[in-house]
């Protein structure tokens, strides 16, 4: 795969010339923070963005989407909606995240749905620039990404070094204006990747990533769990932000005429009340630290499991940020579990 | 569409099955014998299926016929939560959406053959149950002793009546069925089904032993059948969880690590031993 530079102006000439072609989602200002939206011109994008509010998840498993339409008493047609698009500045950690859920989506039993959407996605994603105020990717080893981009772009100062991962992102770089990358360019890249490897830490884990499944093995019944879902909404606002959080509701809805409806599929989240209720009032997972417990051992051994050992908390410090009552922070959480049960 | 997703089936879309039969058991449990409108069902005793109502939902319903049976696939509903109070409103005739056969968690009916089979049904529990109750009476040679154990709460809600009674008079079946509240119409045991177990004659050390019921009635059994050093990897139970996707996905059945809709619904036991959130 190749590898070019291109100057900060050239790179907004593309992305007009994208615009015009295709629907680009790209990250934009919202009042002081950020957020992934439709983008109209290349100079509302904001590459050099902390972290976004929303992780990109919602273009690939949207807070609700129509998963079939039906006639009372007749058949189920499936939905898809098939468009194109392309997403613009995802930042590592996310990249991870998605990676990750592409393959809990195709594994067992294909999603057509998620995996529709993901194949009509075009992944320009760029290294950090500015780290936001809770990240831990470099904890979590999500600081660079290394795969599952089309273009992954750097920023080494007046101008991007970009690289394509997938013939796809080969084709959009044929497309882009600038040089074959220097020497002194990827020289600038690797230091860029170099610093934000250790810089993207504001909360730092005390153990190395990959230990946590097995240090989960030993915290079932740690008190950590109980004193920290006592402060606990069970709001699901962690659920909610959450890059790697998939669970979904499945709900029907009939239309005005009464003949007719859809089947829509919408975000659910395991610290809600209800996540575990079945008719008859029996609910599985009731106690409010069992379910904030649920979620660490998600992050850090259920999902990991299925996915070669990865973590599936990607650091991006969301949920830090979304929580309330501050009991989110899973550094915190696993840090406090070493303090007292140690490492190894 | 994208080729590789032309390809693939949509794992959420129910197909048409029509009622060919539907009674109601008691106030509470509907009885309805379904056949797939492609003619289409193969499936496993302990499988479930993603019961449709447009408009509605879905919800998870263990099949209660043996595949044995040829003629179509039977479930008995309770009326208890919005899909299956809609469930209870169809009649004969109606179409109804169906997914699956789910679950590669289903009954040992190759593991137990040859050996003695026990029964624990709790209330409802003899529905699950009976799908493999039947396939054992259906192949018969095949199996050894056979005892059911049936406790049910009051004696209106005995299920499958003139079926337990037919049990009953079969010399090759054990069948002990107690009920909780005493009633001027039973003659019979009064008590929860655990006060069966010391009754039972076949060696239940060697035997295969499967258990269905509430949620609450686990933990009772199972202090039951550790008195008579029964091995947990001969135990099976049949676990109920709140299901959406029924394929994996959603993450509302999930126990621990487990996904009660892929790795069960039927567990043995041993297999729990890592799962604190399980009974």
């Amino acid at each position: 795969m190749s590898v070019k530079k291109i100057s900060k102006d050239d790179f907004a000439v593309f992305v007009d010339a994208l615009i015009d072609k295709t629907s680009v989602i790209g990250v934009q200002a919202k009042g002081d923070r950020f957020d992934f939206a439709p983008l109209e011109s290349a100079k509302d994008l904001r590459l050099d963005y902390d972290v976004t509010l929303q992780p990109p998840k919602k273009y690939f498993l949207p807070p609700t989407e129509v998963l079939m339409t039906f006639e009372i008493g007749g058949a189920y047609h499936s939905e898809y909606e098939d468009q194109p698009f392309v997403l613009l500045g995802v930042h590592p950690y996310d990249m991870v995240a998605i990676n990750q859920m592409d393959e809990l989506f195709q594994q067992d039993n294909y999603d057509t749905h998620y995996m529709k959407r993901r194949n009509n996605a075009t992944i320009i994603a760029c290294d950090v620039v500015k780290p936001s105020e809770n990240v831990f990717a470099s904890s979590m080893g999500t600081a660079v990404v290394r795969g599952g981009y089309d273009v992954l772009l750097t920023d080494v100062g007046g101008a991007y070094v970009v690289e394509s991962g997938t013939p796809r992102g080969e084709k959009l770089l044929s497309e882009m204006k600038g040089t074959v990358a220097d020497e002194a360019a990827l020289k600038s890249r690797d230091a860029v990747w170099s610093k934000n490897e250790k810089g993207l830490n504001r909360h730092e884990l005390k153990c190395d990533a990959a230990y946590l499944p097995r240090l989960l093995d030993k915290a079932y019944d740690h008190p950590v769990w109980e004193e920290r879902a006592k402060t606990c909404f069970a709001c699901g606002s962690c659920n909610q932000v959450c890059p790697t959080c998939y669970c979904f509701n499945v709900q029907d809805d009939v239309n005005w005429d009464l003949q007719t409806g859809k089947r829509e599929r919408a975000w659910d989240g395991c610290l809600l009340n209800g996540f575990t209720k079945v008719a008859g009032e029996h609910e599985f997972r009731n106690a409010r630290s069992d379910r904030f417990r649920h979620r660490l051992y998600r992050k850090a051994k259920y999902v990991p499991a299925k996915i070669g050992g990865q973590i599936a908390c990607v650091g991006c410090g969301r949920c830090v940020a979304a929580c309330l009552p501050d009991i989110a922070n899973p550094v915190s959480v696993y840090n406090r579990l070493i303090d007292d049960l140690g490492i190894g | 569409m994208c080729q590789c997703c032309a390809e693939k089936k949509d794992i959420y879309l129910p197909q048409l099955a029509t009622v060919m039969e539907a009674e109601a058991m008691n106030v509470t449990e509907k009885y309805l014998r379904l056949a797939m409108d492609d003619g289409q069902f193969d499936y496993i005793p302990g499988q479930f299926v993603e019961v449709s109502i447009a408009g509605i939902g879905e919800a998870p319903i263990t099949i209660t016929s043996s595949p044995t049976q040829k003629n179509g696939f039977e479930m008995v509903i309770r009326k208890i939560g919005n899909v299956t109070n809609a469930v209870h409103g169809l009649a004969k005739g109606a179409k109804i959406g169906i997914r699956g056969p789910l679950g590669d968690g289903t009954y040992p009916v190759e593991e137990a053959k040859g050996k003695n089979v026990v029964f624990i049904c709790g209330g409802l529990g003899l529905v699950p149950q009976r799908a493999f109750i039947n396939y054992v009476l259906d192949n018969r040679d095949d199996y050894g002793e056979v005892t059911i154990l049936q406790g049910t709460k009051c004696y209106e809600q005995r299920l499958f009546v003139k079926e337990v009674a037919a049990w009953e008079k079969r010399d090759d079946v054990t069948m002990l069925e107690t009920i909780d509240e005493p009633d001027d119409c039973w003659k019979g045991n009064v008590g929860v089904v655990t006060k069966l177990i010391p009754k039972v004659k076949t060696d239940l050390k060697s035997a295969v032993v499967l258990v269905c019921g509430p949620p609450v009635m686990y933990k009772f059994v199972l202090m039951s059948l550790e008195e008579y050093d029964v091995p947990h990897s001969n135990i099976f139970l049949n676990l109920e969880r709140k299901m959406k996707c029924g394929v994996g996905k959603c993450g509302h059945c999930q126990i621990n690590d487990v996904y009660c809709c892929m790795d069960g619904p039927v567990f043995r036991y041993s297999d729990l031993a890592t799962l604190p959130e399980a009974i």
